[in-house]
């Protein structure tokens, strides 16, 4: 696959991604960054951690590290704060960061039932929260403004079995992007808010929530279960996060600017059918 | 500008004026050889001079021109990459209880039919590629998804082209084509249609403050803001996507308001 890389068109941005280390996130910071954005990242390990370092000495001057827990509001101040101080401005939010839970609605504990909705929806909250003031006063910088991208799935579109949990949470990040949209178009503030809905993408997370299937009994290896999601995939394969990225660039840059509180499904065809 | 579709062919139905203009401009500007149909001989020929696109006459509706058209652009080009499936009409189009029969069916025979011949002939000739790839936009709209009371054909054929490419997504699907369909769904653009419609009202500044406030973010699209999305979609960035309806209606659609 041929992508458009470095084309400079998110020059002068400064994005923020949370979940910035790996998967999808990680692939959103290495496209902004190629686009000519200042980004800052987040994620929970320490900022001294193996992982933290590694992958901040690969990505160079333009990125740096903010250590914070999206359903903490304290950690959203400091990432606010850290991201201010650094940049003063900041255009493009991916709220990325989230966590999956699978199991029969009667064996989910409230512990993870808390747990999952504090990540996924707390955390876009919060971050969308903290970040607008910021945003509001940054997107008067660019046409089409400033750029909130939330990570929902194609789980907050269809249910699934033994994913209601999930399928709640990311139904809430549809519907609080959409929500958030039509109050900044209300009050002229110069962001949009958009959601993406991944399909099967080849990510830590797919990785590890098939190899707890397989744990349960529901297959004998994680291959059988991507070779059984291939083939209900009209397009034959998972997607790669390059591809995820490409679309919040996409959504990040002018070439949306009239696009807000609309839903972009990346799932290969896997709703269409 | 990025050179996303080097090498590339595309095909832009109803290409002479508007939104269908805006995405030649933007797909050959993007390093597509573009093609592109109509009626209107006039704003075509400036066109092709600005942008080095071809033009050809045709009706969408006409099923045996598309033979012609496919044939030029494979004997020309050798290969067709992205179709986007554009001309529309609303002449003619009325109420459920006021539109004629020659109203309607002129309308289904442009904004639907015309658009599966588009998709139909594209794939035919996209399986020739190696791999059989291609890359094909359908100009639904969002009265697919909020229908108007006084353009009851308008609407229904834009909701029906929206099932047209999930229809046509899933069956490239199950033949292994690496074909993708999708569907844009764009809110009010300023074309020269609403344009003329505007400067024609006794009061054309409110005229344009109502279409303005159609959308909660205050203003009708440009063209060249929904050619953003179209070349996106052309493009090998947006590999993975398939079947979809994308809204693009600065939040129309995203609640009730303005609507």
């Amino acid at each position: 696959m041929t992508m458009e890389l470095g084309s400079q068109r998110l020059k002068g941005r400064v994005a923020f991604v949370s979940g910035g280390l790996r998967g999808i996130g990680l692939a959103c910071v290495e496209r902004f960054l190629a686009e000519g954005a200042e980004v800052v990242l987040s994620d929970l390990d320490a900022a001294d951690s193996e992982a933290a370092t590694s992958v901040l000495a690969r990505l160079g001057q333009a990125a740096s590290y903010v250590s914070a827990n999206v359903a903490r509001e304290e950690d959203w101040e400091r990432a606010v704060a850290m991201v201010k101080e650094r940049h003063g401005k900041c255009h493009v939010l991916v709220n990325n960061a989230g966590i999956d839970l699978t199991g029969p609605v009667e064996s989910l504990s409230m512990e993870g039932w808390r747990r999952i909705m504090s990540i996924n929806v707390d955390g876009v909250f919060l971050g969308t929260k903290h970040f607008v003031p910021m945003m509001a006063e940054s997107g008067k910088d660019f046409r089409g403004g400033s750029s909130i991208i939330n990570v929902s799935s194609i789980m907050g579109l269809v249910g699934m079995n033994e994913v209601s949990a999930y399928n709640a949470s990311k139904g809430a990040v549809r519907l609080f992007t959409k929500g958030i949209a039509i109050e900044f178009c209300q009050k002229k503030t110069p962001i949009r808010a958009n959601s993406l809905h991944p399909g099967f993408v080849e990510t830590p997370l797919l990785k590890a929530g098939f190899q707890r299937w397989v744990d349960q009994g529901f297959a004998e290896k994680p291959d059988d279960l991507v070779a059984g999601v291939v083939a209900s995939t009209p397009i034959g394969r998972l997607a790669q996060p390059a591809e995820l990225a490409s679309a919040a660039f996409f959504l990040a840059s002018e070439d949306s600017s009239y696009m807000t509180g609309a839903e972009l499904v990346i799932d290969g065809g896997w709703t269409a059918q | 500008m990025s050179r996303r579709l080097e090498g590339k062919v595309a095909l832009v139905t109803g290409g002479t004026t508007g939104i269908g203009a805006a995405a030649v401009q933007r797909l050959s500007e993007e390093g597509a050889k573009v093609w592109f149909t109509g009626s209107k001989e006039e704003p075509a020929a400036a066109l092709c001079a600005e942008t080095g696109a071809v033009f050809r006459k045709h009706r969408v509706q006409d099923e045996a021109a598309w033979g012609t058209l496919i044939d030029d652009i494979l004997a020309t080009e050798g290969h067709l990459d992205i179709a986007f499936a554009n001309a529309g009409t609303e002449a003619g189009d009325g109420s459920i209880e006021d539109v004629s029969l020659d109203g309607w069916n002129s309308i289904i025979a442009v904004n639907q039919t015309g658009v599966m011949l588009t998709v139909q002939n594209a794939i035919r000739a996209m399986v020739k590629n190696p791999g059989a790839t291609g890359s094909i936009i359908i100009n639904s709209s969002m009265n697919a998804t909020r229908p108007l009371g006084n353009y009851v054909a308008y609407s229904v054929t834009k909701s029906a082209v929206c099932a047209l490419a999930k229809s046509a997504a899933v069956y490239c699907g199950m033949k292994k084509y690496k074909i993708r369909v999708n569907a844009i769904l764009p809110g009010v653009v300023e074309t020269p249609l609403i344009t003329q419609i505007m400067n024609a009202q006794p009061d054309p500044a409110a005229a344009r403050a109502m279409y303005d406030g159609m959308a909660p973010m205050g203003r009708m699209a440009q063209i060249h803001e929904i050619s953003g999305l179209v070349a996106y979609l052309a493009s090998d960035e947006a590999a993975f996507i398939s079947g979809a309806e994308i809204a693009i209606d600065g939040a129309t659609t995203a609640g009730m308001m303005g609507v």
